[in-house]
C-alpha cells in the first residue's frame, strides 16, 4: 500500500428527508481543519436519491469537493447499497481520512467498510488531530468504560476511519456563495440483488425524549441511592421548566430509559444550564455534557471530579439541597415573575 | 429448524472496576467478570426465536479460560450449546481481528450445523464500538441489520426474515433474506430470572473449547495483535478542568447563592420550551 496514492479528507454525508444531517456538518468543520494542516482537499461523499441540491450547504460549511451517488436505489439507507457506493468512490479516489457521525448510520456503514476495506476504525471519537508531515489520525475517545482518554493510530492501512461523536465538533460558520467541484457518480446496482428492503418507516407519534434539544437539564446520578431517590431529580426539572438527564449507572440499574443516558454512550447535550446531582463525573459522562453554559454540581464527596468541570458547586446532601432549592425556586417565581 | 448464534464476549464489570491512579489504567482485579449485558438481551431474543419456531442456540465467545462462567450464564438464559475460542495469538484483537476469529468460528459451527442468524449486542460495554457484529456479518457475507428492537416474523422455508431497526424518529420496517445478522437493542426484551433446570444443566455444562488449530483456513496474520489496524498509543487523562466555584455555608445559604446566580442570568430561561 502506497501511501502516497491517497489524500484528501472526506467526510460521510448523512441526510434524511430532504436536510444535511447536522453532525455532518459538524464534521465538515472538524474535517476543514484536518484537511487544512495537511494541505489537502476536503470532500463529502453524498449518497441518496434527489440529493444534488444539498451540494451548495455542503460547499458552504467547508467542502471543496462533493462526491454524489444521486441515483433511487439509494432512496433508504441499506448497508449493503451504500457501503458498495462507498467503497468504490474509495477505491477510485482514495482519501487518506474518512469521518463518519457515530449516529446509528454512521457506525452500520463504517463498520461495514473497515471490515471489507480493510482498515481500522475508532469508535465514538471525541477529539481529532492529524499529524502534519506523516498524514496520521490522532483519534481520541473515552476508553475503559470511560475513565480514561485513549488515543488510536491506525499506522498500516489507508484510509484512515472514525466516527464521531453527533455535539462535540463544531461546524463552521456558514459563508454564503462558497462553492466547489460536484463530481457525479453512479453505480450500477440492481434491485434484485439486493438482499435487504426496507418495507416502511414508521415515525414515531409518541411526544419523544429528546434531551439534547432541552435549555435545562436536571441530571441525576448513582448519588441518589435508589429509583425513590431519583424522583427528586424529575421535581427539580418539572419546577424549573427542564429535562431530564442521568448518568449511566442509573439507566443500567434501570431507574430512567436510555433516552435520558447523557455521555459517551448516550447523548450528548449542549443545553444552557446543566445540574449534575449526585454525578461523580466519570469521563463518560463529561464528554457528554462538558459544553453545557452553566454547569451546577451538587454531590456529598468534595473530591468528586464533576466539580472541575462545573461553574458552581454545591458540596453537600441532594436531599437537603434540592427540596430548598425547588421551593425557593417556586418562590422567586411567582414573587417577580422573572421567568415564565 | 432454526439454528441461531448469539456471539457474546465477556466483560469486566465497569461499574465496579475501578481505576490505578498512578498507571491510569484498569485495575481488572477489582472488577468482577461478567456476561456483557447487551449480549444477555441477544441471547434473550435467541431463546425467544427458538421456543417460537423451534432450533436450537449456541453461543459463541472468543476470551481467555474463564469467560466459561460467561457461557454457562447464557445457558442459564436457555442456550443449548456453547463454544469459546481461546488462544494466546487470539490476544490483543481490535475490532477488525476479532470479527475475523469469530468468522471462523462460526465457519466451523456451520459445518456441524448450517447457521440461519446471528445475533450480537448491540455492543460490549468495555470496549463500546458495536463494530464487530456488522464486522461479522461482512466477513460471512450475509446481510447485518443493526439498531433491531423487535423481531417481527422469522420465515426459514423462504428464507426471509423482518425485523423492525430503531431509528432516531421511530423506526423502519426491513425484510432480509437468511441467513442475516441481527445486533439488538437493549429495549427488544427484559431478561428473567433463568428457570432451576436451566441454572442445574448451566452447572454442569461443558462448552466446546477449540484454539486457532482447532479452526479451518485461518490466517494467522489477521489474528490478534497482528492483525488489528487500529493501536492505542497513548492513555491519558485529560486535563483537567480549573473547577468551578464553591458555594459555601449550610444548605439554605448555598441555595441562596445558587439562586442569586440563576436569577442573574434569567435570560437563560427566557426561551424555555415545553420538553
Amino acid at each position: 500500500m502506497d501511501f502516497q496514492d491517497y489524500k484528501g479528507v472526506w467526510v460521510f454525508i448523512e441526510q434524511k428527508d430532504g436536510e444535511v444531517a447536522s453532525v455532518s456538518l459538524e464534521l465538515l468543520g472538524a474535517g476543514r481543519k484536518l484537511a487544512d494542516k495537511r494541505g489537502v482537499e476536503l470532500a463529502g461523499i453524498l449518497i441518496g436519491e434527489n440529493v444534488k441540491n444539498l451540494t451548495k450547504t455542503l460547499f458552504e460549511y467547508g467542502a471543496d469537493t462533493v462526491y454524489v451517488y444521486d441515483q433511487p436505489i439509494f432512496k433508504h439507507y441499506r448497508t449493503e447499497t451504500y457501503m458498495k457506493a462507498l467503497l468504490e468512490c474509495t477505491e477510485k479516489h482514495k482519501p487518506e481520512i474518512i469521518l463518519y457521525g457515530a449516529t446509528s448510520t454512521g457506525k452500520d456503514l463504517a463498520s461495514a467498510v473497515a471490515t471489507d476495506m480493510p482498515t481500522g476504525l475508532t469508535a465514538d471519537t471525541t477529539e481529532l488531530d492529524v499529524e502534519e508531515d506523516t498524514g496520521l489520525l490522532l483519534a481520541s475517545r473515552p476508553a475503559f468504560g470511560g475513565n480514561i482518554m485513549a488515543t488510536i493510530l491506525c499506522k498500516k492501512y489507508r484510509p484512515q476511519m472514525a466516527t464521531v461523536r453527533a455535539k462535540v465538533m463544531k461546524a463552521l460558520p456558514p459563508e454564503p456563495g462558497r462553492i466547489g467541484k460536484v463530481v457525479e457518480e453512479t453505480i450500477s446496482l440492481k434491485e434484485e440483488d439486493i438482499r435487504t428492503k426496507v418495507l416502511e418507516i414508521v415515525k414515531e407519534t409518541v411526544k419523544k425524549v429528546r434531551i439534547d434539544e432541552a435549555d435545562i437539564i436536571v441530571a441525576g446520578g448513582k448519588g441518589l441511592g435508589s429509583y425513590e431517590g431519583f424522583q427528586l431529580v424529575h421535581q427539580l426539572a418539572e419546577t424549573l421548566g427542564g429535562a431530564v438527564g442521568a448518568s449511566r449507572d442509573v439507566v443500567e440499574a434501570g431507574w430512567i430509559d436510555h433516552p435520558h443516558q447523557v455521555g459517551q454512550t448516550g447523548v450528548t447535550v449542549t443545553p444552557k444550564i446543566y445540574f449534575a446531582i449526585g454525578i461523580s463525573g466519570a469521563i463518560q459522562h463529561i464528554v457528554g455534557m462538558k459544553n453545557s453554559g452553566l454547569i451546577i454540581a451538587i454531590n456529598k464527596d468534595k473530591e468528586a471530579p464533576i466539580f472541575q468541570t462545573c461553574h458552581y458547586g454545591i458540596v453537600g446532601d441532594a436531599f437537603e439541597v434540592v427540596p430548598i432549592l425547588i421551593e425557593q425556586f417556586k418562590k422567586a417565581i411567582s414573587r417577580d415573575k422573572v421567568i415564565k | 429448524m432454526l439454528h441461531i448464534v448469539a456471539c457474546i464476549k465477556q466483560v469486566p464489570d465497569t461499574k465496579i472496576i475501578k481505576m490505578n491512579p498512578k498507571t491510569n489504567t484498569m485495575d481488572r482485579r477489582t472488577a468482577p467478570a461478567i456476561l456483557n449485558p447487551y449480549d444477555a438481551h441477544a441471547v434473550e431474543e435467541a431463546v425467544r426465536l427458538k421456543e417460537r419456531y423451534g432450533g436450537i442456540v449456541s453461543v459463541l465467545t472468543m476470551g481467555p479460560p474463564p469467560a466459561v462462567s460467561a457461557i454457562k450464564k447464557c445457558v442459564e438464559i436457555g442456550a443449548d450449546e456453547g463454544y469459546l475460542i481461546t488462544d494466546r495469538r487470539f490476544a490483543g484483537a481490535d475490532t477488525l481481528a476479532t470479527s475475523y476469529a469469530l468468522s471462523k468460528a462460526l465457519d466451523k459451527i456451520a459445518k456441524q450445523q448450517p447457521i440461519d442468524l446471528v445475533i450480537c449486542g448491540k455492543m460490549s460495554i468495555d470496549g463500546d464500538t458495536g463494530q464487530v457484529g456488522p464486522g461479522i456479518a461482512r466477513r460471512l457475507d450475509i446481510p447485518p441489520l443493526t439498531s433491531v428492537n423487535k423481531v417481527v416474523e422469522i420465515n426459514q422455508e423462504e428464507g426471509y426474515a423482518i425485523v423492525h431497526r430503531k431509528l432516531e424518529d421511530g423506526f423502519e420496517v426491513v425484510r432480509s433474506t437468511l441467513p442475516c445478522m441481527f445486533s439488538v437493542e437493549k429495549t427488544i426484551n427484559e431478561v428473567p430470572y433463568s428457570p432451576l433446570p436451566n441454572v442445574i444443566r448451566a452447572a454442569r455444562y461443558k462448552p466446546h473449547i477449540w484454539s486457532v488449530d482447532d479452526l479451518e483456513e485461518v490466517d494467522i496474520k489477521q489474528l490478534g495483535l497482528k492483525g488489528s489496524p487500529t493501536i492505542v498509543s497513548r492513555v491519558w487523562a485529560p486535563q483537567k478542568p480549573a473547577g468551578g466555584t464553591f458555594l459555601e455555608g449550610n444548605p439554605a445559604a448555598q441555595v441562596d447563592q445558587l439562586l442569586s446566580v440563576l436569577l442573574e442570568k434569567k435570560e437563560l430561561f427566557e426561551t424555555k420550551e415545553e420538553i
